[in-house]
This record gives C-alpha cells, structure tokens and sequence, in this order.
C-alpha cells in the first residue's frame, strides 16, 4: 500500500532535484559538506532526517532498499524508517545486504563486500568532524577551506602521550582523498577501513545540521594516525554464539545477573548467513 | 534477552495503539474536540502556530489534541506537515502600524496617543486558584465593551526616533532569506535571526532573555511598546500586479527600548530590540526582543561576550524541534559505540597503546 497524498518518495521533486544537485557537489568534492536546504521530515531530527532525505532523493521504483541501525535490520528505528519508505515508495525491501541496490544505516557499515550497484546510504548526527575541538561553524568551515587540522593531530598526539593510544573509538576522523577531513559517521573505528577504496557510492546526510557529502566509488579514506601510532581497529576478542564468527564486529550482551557476557554479529545479516555455530579460526 | 529487539514491528504498532488509548483517556467522559481545543486553550494553539510556523489554528489545535497537550510534540506534527505544503510566493510586509488593537501598552510612557489598551490579559489576576471554573458554569457574563478609538496609534519608538533620539534602522532591501528553503550560513542578517527568534522555543528564548537583565549582556531594556491585534495579510499575485487582502491573522509585536552608549561616529541614543509571533504571545515576544538586541550587540561595536549575543549559540539551539529529536535521539540504541567505548576503555585500563 502506497500512501495516498503523498509524492513518490514523500519529498516533491523540486526538493529532490535540490538535493540531487547538492549530492553532485558532494561527489564532485569528495569529504566536502554541502549545505542543503533540509526540510522538516515526519520523523524526529537526529533519527535519521538527513539519511532519509538522501535515500527519497535517489529512489527509484526498481530499487530494493535495506534498512539497519546498529547492523541490525529488526531495531525499531530501522524498522520505522523500512516502513516509512514502504508507506510513501511501494519499493521492494530486503534484509539481505547482496539483494539491496540502496541501503540506509545508522552506525555501521555491512561486513560483506559492497558492489559497484549499490549505494550505501549513513545517517549522520554530527558532520563536523572538528566539532568537539571548535564548536563554531564559521570557523571550522575556514579551517576545512585552508586544510587546517592541526587541532585533530594535536588531540590524537595528546591522547598517546597521556594514555599510549588514541581514545577515540567511534566517529575516527578519516582524511578523503588527501584534501578533506571528514566524519565517516559515529560508526566503531572497527569499520573505517571498509570505507577505503569502497566500490560503492557513499552518501552522507545530516538533516538537523543540513549538511550531506560524499565519498565516489573507489576514493582513497585514510583514518588518521601517525606512522609511529598507526591506526589499529578494535572488536571484542570474542567469537559470536550465534555463528563463531571471529571476524565480524560484535555486540557485548549481559545474559544473566551475574553478568555473564556474551558475544553476538551486530550485523544480522552476515550472523544469519552463516551455518550455525562453527567455531573459525580466523 | 534484549537483543536487537525482535519483532520491533509488532512492538511498534501495539504501543502506538495504546498511546491511542491513553490520548482518549476515560471512555465515560466526552471526547475533547478541535474545536474546543481551538476555542478554550487558544494560547496553546497560538504556541504551536509560532513554533510550528503555520498560521492555521484548526490544524494547530488538531495537533495539540493529538499531542495529548505536549506543545513541543504539537509544533513537531505541525512542522511535519507544513513541508508538505506548496509556496506559492510570499506575502506583502504585514503593517502592524495599521493594527486593530486588542491590547497596547507601553511602559516607558504614561499616556501616549492611542492610550494604555489592556485587552484580555493574565496581568494584575491574582493567581489563585479559580474554584468556580472547575465547576461547569452557566453563560459567562459577556466583558464591558467600548466603541473602537480611531485615534492612530504611532509606535512609540517612532515618537523617540523623530526626536533623535531613537537609532533609526538601518534601510535593508536585500531580499530575506528563507531558512525553511536554505540553511542559516554565519554570521547571518537581521532578517535571518529574526525569523529563526520567531520560531524558536519560547522557553529557551526566555532564560536567555531573562539572562540578558541579569547581566550575562547587559542591554537595559524598557518595554518601549507591546501590541497584539489583528493585522491585514497582503498577497500580489504576479498575474494581477496589485495588492490583494487575503485575510486577518493576529499577531503580538514587542519594541523594547535599550540603551546604547554611542560610538565614534553616533551619539548616545536609545536603540531597539524586536519581536513578532503569530497570535497572543506575549513572554515570547517580550524574550525575542530582549535576545534580538543582544544578537546587535557587533553590529553596534559592543563587546559580544554572553551566551544571548552569540549568533552560533542562540540560532542553532532555539530550535525545539531540532533541540527535542537530537536529545532524545539519545534514546536510540548505541550499542555499537557504547561496544567500541567499552573495549577501548578494557584496552586503556590494561595500560597498553592498542
């Protein structure tokens, strides 16, 4: 059933093509944030308004879309929004990242390989990656214009000198194709690697800061560190109960009062396609 | 076990459809309708127009209903929907010069042309508990009413600026932005933050209205003039290429009066701070204006070092729908991060570089 009353997507298309157009700045200047004329969306701002704005931009109705937020394609948010793209498109959706042409996260990226078909969509609360060290736009949109991060290498050094490493364990800046310094989105460090060189197009929508951008196919992304620090991604040291997965990036559960923990995929789509309970050894 | 919450979409529709109950409340009482809720907590309804920004007080006091009261949820739906609406061109500046009057007062003059108007307000009641109306009354009595003063009623910081001794606006034919069509780009114009003020959350402006009189941006304000009535909407449809009337809306306007102690090239003189919202509005008219002139206080050559001088800080935290999503985001899983923060923390306290 497809909402009567509504445009194909919900946004009319004069909105979708001012979108569009941002986007193509976006990809043209890869990391670069855009600002856009975001518009008020019938959900909340900071739940996923910018990354539904994208997503209704570039739908088509041949797309299969796949929604997850922590991985997951069954946590209320990510259903929400499955069911609000449902209501206002009538497109396919899956849970199986393979079958998906467009999928919309919040916090991760999928453990399987993207292709060149696919558009992986993030939903962003933050854009500025610079925004816990100067919190004026004004000022940090100047010192994107001159490249001028030293502040984030001077928080990275200061963080080894005290601690031995960099405290930082989600939202790790990543510098775009040697020119931007960008947020990859408050997804574990875990995944950044995955955004190197990714065959598919990622675009990044923050709603309530109207602001989108990119990263084309194929980009160099390089998370930030120092030659004699390098980047180290972290996971549990942990197997998944449900599939024995020592790959994948892993959710901490509390199972009894105890507090026995207990390990689990956070991607249930990678969890789900795996045989069951085979210990590997990776 | 808590995981990834299964079978979120049944959990989702059972909730929202006892959210549905708990709205309706008691089976045995009447239904409230829009139309109350429209006719008897109008200044809710005039709220939620403000910062929904849509004048339309049947939709408003639809989505107040819905809210189940809650105002910042109400502008929220209002918003929503007013997305969806097509523009079709912008209005003619409304003249509120020209208003009829429900209420004028000014506290800077004891009697000025056109009078001390009181109007329908809460001012000297003293606030006790009224027994009587939770009793349902008969027909209350209808208020005394006197003819309609024609006198003109000059604002009075024009009566100070043909003196002199008022700061006089400096002209501005820029065209206004929009900030529902672009985003706000720093530092941004009068008309910019001006509209921003007009939908931003009442409370907010408030505190830091308030934090202004207590010395966080000192502006000594006198309430200069505060108007509420009703104003002519104008529309000049390219087509006909002449003004058409399009309707009444009512609005609150308030002019305070504020100090400045002059500069090398201008004299001391009074200046202005401005507030305009839809309906009866009073508090928030009064706070827009007071955040107003502490937002003037570069463009005036003053030192701008409090919160309610800051452009950055007042405009991208008035928002209450922006405010209210990204708080209480917060309430959406994390467990990915918060996974990440713990193995980073074990790492750390292990005292080794990972």
């Amino acid at each position: 059933m497809i909402e009567q009353g509504y445009n194909f997507g919900y946004l009319d298309e004069n909105t979708k093509r001012m979108i569009r157009r941002a986007l193509l700045k976006a990809v043209a200047l890869p990391g670069y944030q855009v600002p856009f004329g975001s518009r008020e969306m019938p959900l909340p701002y900071g739940w996923g308004t910018g990354g539904i704005q994208l997503t209704a931009s570039v739908i088509g109705p041949d797309d299969t879309l796949k929604v997850i937020d922590q991985g997951a394609d069954d946590t209320t948010n990510a259903v929400s929004i499955r069911r609000f793209f449902h209501r206002v498109t009538g497109v396919a959706t899956t849970e199986r990242t393979a079958e998906a042409t467009i999928i919309q996260t919040r916090h991760r990226v999928p453990e399987a390989t993207l292709g060149e078909h696919q558009i992986l969509v993030y939903q962003v609360p933050m854009p500025e990656p610079l925004f816990r060290l100067e919190p004026r736009v004004a000022e940090t949109r100047r010192m994107h214009a001159l490249a001028d991060y030293g502040l984030m290498h001077v928080k990275l050094y200061e963080d080894i000198a005290r601690h031995g490493a960099v405290t930082t364990s989600y939202n790790y800046p990543v510098m775009v194709n040697q020119r931007y310094l960008m947020s990859p989105s408050p997804i574990p460090a875990f995944d950044n690697p995955k955004l190197d060189r990714m065959p598919a197009l990622q675009l990044f929508g923050a709603g309530r800061e109207k602001r989108l951008y990119a990263v084309p196919p194929y980009t160099p992304v390089r998370s930030l560190d120092f030659e004699d620090h390098p980047f180290v991604p972290v996971r549990a040291d942990a197997a998944c109960v449900i599939c024995g997965s020592r790959a994948s990036y892993l959710d901490e559960l509390i199972v009894d009062d105890g507090g026995t923990r207990h390990f689990v995929c956070s991607d249930t789509d990678y969890c789900a396609s795996r045989p069951p309970l085979q210990e590997d050894a990776a | 076990m808590y995981v990834a919450v299964k079978g979120g979409e049944r959990a989702i529709g059972n909730a929202h459809a006892w959210l549905d109950e708990t709205r309706r409340g008691d089976p045995a009482l009447p239904e409230l309708s829009v139309q109350q809720v429209e006719q008897q907590l109008g200044l809710a309804v005039d709220r939620v127009m403000a910062e929904g920004s849509c004048h339309d007080r049947g939709l408003a006091a639809l989505a107040v209903k819905q809210a189940k009261g809650d105002l910042i949820e109400a502008a929220f739906l209002l918003r929503a929907y007013r997305t969806t609406l097509a523009r079709f061109g912008t209005s003619e500046p409304v003249e509120t010069g020209a208003m009829r009057i429900q209420r004028r007062i000014s506290a800077t003059y004891k009697d000025l042309p056109g009078g001390q108007v009181l109007g329908p307000t809460f001012d000297y009641t003293h606030r006790l508990l009224d027994f009587a109306l939770a009793a349902e009354r008969e027909a209350v009595p209808p208020a005394a009413e006197a003819e309609a003063d024609p006198t003109p009623m000059p604002r009075v910081t024009e009566l100070l600026a043909r003196e002199g001794l008022m700061r006089r606006e400096p002209a501005d034919t820029t065209e206004p932005p929009d900030l529902t069509r672009e985003p706000m780009r720093f530092p941004t114009s009068r008309a910019g933050w001006l509209q921003a003020l007009a939908r931003g959350d009442e409370g907010f402006l408030l505190g830091l209205g308030y934090s202004t009189q207590r010395g966080y941006g000192n502006s000594h304000p006198f309430a200069g003039e505060i108007r509420m009535g009703e104003v002519t909407v104008e529309f000049t449809p390219p087509e006909l290429g002449f003004a058409i009337e399009l309707g009444e809306i009512t609005v609150t306007e308030c002019q305070m009066v504020n100090q400045f102690a002059g500069s090398k090239s201008e004299p001391p003189q009074f200046t202005r701070g401005y507030g305009l919202v839809f309906g009866h509005g009073e508090r928030k008219a009064m706070a827009m204006a007071l955040v107003d002139r502490g937002l003037r206080a570069e463009e005036l050559g003053e030192p701008a070092e409090a919160p309610a001088q800051s452009q950055e800080f007042v405009l991208y935290h008035c928002d209450n729908v922006e405010a209210t999503g990204f708080v209480e985001h917060l309430k959406l899983p994390h467990y990915v991060d918060f996974q990440s923060e713990l193995e980073k923390i074990r790492t750390l306290r292990k005292g080794g570089g990972a």
